[in-house]
């Protein structure tokens, strides 16, 4: 065919560009929906053994991250390199990420990953840390957030963000756990009452006892 | 004389003086931003000027307010004069200016609020997800519309780029910002994508967006404005074709380029990988089309300020372009990825290809659309374009070196295998290429205002004559002017006899702008020459 058809008629053209374009996304996007590892590995949508959606307090918590744009300085991914497993801690996988709607992977490091910080910080460091960061790491340049401390939830949201998460969980991912009926009924008294400075430090150190928060380790 | 025949050049000027607008305060946001990384105490304790509330806007005001307007005003401009016809629908395309405007207007009310979707580049929430869906569609059909009753029997090159540009964004916006709502106000909702899924479509929509196809639609302004100051048409019509259809193949193959050595798996990133370098095709095809386009011209850049925005432009997206295709490597990726070099690289699309191309078009657009002989001041200009280029530079060097710096210092192990550098080490060390970068900001900043007072003073000029004739004199005048039959013997800039006719490499396809047509004979070029 001659390239002069396409240049004479704008629906021939079009039609072109739109199935051209679309096979990028056929061949790259849409298999990762149908990926699957052995049971407890984890893969794009299957969650790594023992992970759990996040708490009601900790989802309220990573919303205070993605509205702060925390993602627009700190990654939450750990690469697999020698030095940067060394920083960091092991290197993150697909399974890790399934409750994440949306992922919070980030594009630049202007601090450091976030993937597993919580396993090494108090809840004490991180409240004078976000307060004042340059008082716990002399030299910082990121921003004090004292607001979040003076902020009280009210959870009216929590219920909400609760049965989304389910409705996600079930569209998307064949064995996510989902939230019971009882956890989102408690979601908000769970929240209420709590500052934003609290829901964000729960968020950052879910401790390994009852994963769901950053610091659960890869299996 | 039917003036339904004239062409629509109202929302041209309203997209062009919002562009300017736009481009002020979202470059002001910009150098607020990068002072505060210099100097952290800029932050003020104010939630909605901390850095990260403050860069989302940054990026949608320069992605959506400046380039999406000044693309909405030169496609709008071009479409009509290389199609030789009015725009399809007056109404739709106010609408389109409205509603854009809208948009922006909302963004600004939500983004420092911290109402975010939290997905890199399309942060906007859902009820302007939406919005952005209506106006978008409403541009494709006012775009495709005016090409559909065109008065030439081909499409122009030129608008291969800017259609491409708007189906691409179309089917990237209504994927990656599927979600669903949770509340109105505060807006908020949750991508529908979990996880990894979510990270390779946002990388699919930002490398869309960002590194391919926006800046590809400035090819569409290179097209159009660079054959048009330079009296004859592009250098070579079939790279031209080559480029335009190994871009749409490969541009959006290459989204998980960016996320090479994460979670995804790595299959995807290995494609990813390989389709991005193979990117290097349509780049370098662009890149020598456009320098051998002005090959017998150099000279004309001692006194053509407008070709030495085109030019430039065009050597900031070989260095993107060649950046780009260099860091798609894994192992020379897992060196740059998330440090300063990231920004230096966006930076050299933002302000070097994609700024460049605008200020050159928009200061030969400007007079042409308010009907006067020039710009008000071409000294200024000349000023603009010097801080422009040593602004730019500034901000390239400094942060691609920071980036460096970070990099070596993150991976840095001292002899018995412990970590040499913490991590605020590497934040220390930069303080300074921070400092030099605001500067390079602020620097481009100044050539921004520079040129929005040049336009205003220029705009200025007009207003009586414009405001008297509004209604009757200048509909005829642009009638006379501008009437499509006209349009190939409108105002080119004339050829200098002394260097002879440019000979395409093929006669027959040689691109021109103002026929639309490749028949290299009905070229002005050629009529001026023969």
């Amino acid at each position: 065919m001659s390239h002069e058809v396409v240049e004479k008629n704008i629906g021939l053209w079009a039609i072109m560009v739109l199935v051209i374009m679309s096979t990028a996304g056929l061949g790259e996007i849409i298999p990762l929906f149908f990926l699957t590892a052995p049971k407890g590995v984890g893969s794009t949508v299957e969650p790594v053994r023992g992970l759990q959606p996040y708490d009601a307090l900790r989802l309220e918590g990573r919303d205070i991250y993605i509205r702060e744009g925390c993602a627009h300085c700190h990654t939450q991914m750990v690469r697999p390199f020698q030095p940067e497993t060394q920083r960091y801690g092991p290197f993150s996988v697909a399974g890790e990420s399934v409750y994440d709607h949306p992922a919070l992977w980030g594009i630049k490091r202007t601090g450091p990953d976030l993937a597993r910080v919580g396993s090494g910080y108090s809840d004490f460091w991180h409240r004078e840390h976000l307060r004042d960061p340059a008082s716990v790491v002399p030299g910082s340049i990121m921003p004090a957030y004292p607001w979040l401390a003076e902020t009280v939830m009210d959870g009216t949201l929590t219920t909400t963000k609760m049965r989304t998460m389910n409705t996600l969980l079930r569209l998307t991912c064949r064995t996510c756990a989902v939230y019971a009926e009882k956890d989102i009924e408690a979601g908000p008294a769970k929240v209420r009452g709590s500052t934003e400075e609290e829901a964000l430090i729960a968020y950052l150190n879910g401790d390994s006892d009852q994963p769901g928060g950053l610091g659960h380790p890869a299996p | 004389m039917n003036t339904h025949n004239t062409y629509n050049y109202t929302v041209v000027r309203q997209f062009a003086r919002m562009t300017l607008v736009w481009g002020i305060v979202g470059m002001g946001i910009g150098v607020w931003a990068a002072a505060e990384l210099a100097f952290p105490s800029l932050n003020l304790g104010i939630p909605w000027l901390s850095f990260g509330r403050l860069s989302p806007v940054h990026s949608s005001l320069l992605l959506f307010a400046f380039g999406g307007n000044a693309l909405f005003a030169t496609s709008y401009y071009v479409v009509q004069r290389t199609c030789h016809t009015r725009l399809f629908n007056d109404g739709l395309a106010a609408f389109t200016f409205w509603g854009w405007q809208c948009v922006i207007v909302l963004a600004l009310c939500t983004l420092p609020y911290g109402m975010t979707s939290g997905k890199a580049f399309a942060e906007l929430e859902w009820p302007i997800d939406i919005l952005i869906t209506i106006v978008w569609i409403a541009y494709a059909v006012v775009f495709f519309g005016t090409i559909v009753q065109r008065n030439t029997s081909y499409v122009y090159v030129a608008n291969w780029f800017f259609g491409a540009y708007i189906l691409a964004v179309a089917a990237l916006h209504i994927l990656n910002s599927a979600a669903l709502p949770v509340g109105l106000w505060p807006m908020k909702s949750y991508s529908l994508y979990p996880g990894t899924v979510d990270a390779m479509v946002s990388a699919w929509y930002s490398q869309g967006l960002v590194d391919a196809f926006m800046p590809g639609a400035f090819f569409g302004v290179l097209y159009y404005f660079l054959p048009r100051q330079l009296g004859h048409p592009v250098y070579s019509y079939r790279l031209i074709v080559v480029q335009f259809w190994t871009f749409v193949s490969l541009a959006l193959w290459a989204a998980s380029q960016h996320l090479l050595y994460t979670a995804l798996p790595d299959w995807t990133q290995s494609l990813g990988m390989v389709c991005a370098v193979f990117l290097i095709a349509p780049f370098l095809a662009g890149v020598i089309n456009g320098f051998m386009t002005v090959s017998a011209d150099w000279h004309r850049l001692h006194s053509d300020i407008i070709l030495r925005f085109l030019v430039l432009a065009l050597f900031f997206y070989g260095v993107e372009g060649l950046e780009g295709v260099v860091t798609s490597i894994r192992s020379v990726n897992a060196f740059t990825q998330y440090t300063d070099w990231t920004v230096s690289h966006v930076h050299a699309a933002g302000l070097g290809w994609i700024g460049f191309l605008a200020f050159g078009a928009f200061y030969a657009m400007l007079p042409r659309l308010f009907n006067i002989e020039q710009m008000y001041s071409i000294p200024l200009i000349l000023l603009h374009f010097w801080f422009a280029t040593v602004g730019t530079m500034l901000y390239l060097l400094a942060l691609g070196g920071a980036g460096m710096v970070q990099s070596l210092m993150w991976y840095a192990q001292n002899d018995d295998g412990t970590l040499a550098y913490r991590f605020v080490e590497s934040l220390q060390v930069s303080h300074p290429l921070y400092v030099v970068r605001l500067l390079g900001g602020m620097l481009y900043l100044a050539g921004m205002c520079l040129m929005t007072y040049n336009a205003w003073k220029t705009v200025a000029s007009t207003l009586p004559k414009a405001r008297k004739n509004e209604d009757s004199v200048s509909e005829v005048d642009s009638v006379i002017d501008h009437h499509p039959a006209e349009v190939h013997h409108d105002s080119h800039p004339p050829l200098d006899p002394r260097h002879g006719p440019h000979r395409p490499v093929d006669p027959r396809h040689s691109a021109n702008p103002h026929t639309g047509s490749q028949h290299s004979s009905e070229s002005p070029a050629h009529h001026a020459d023969h």
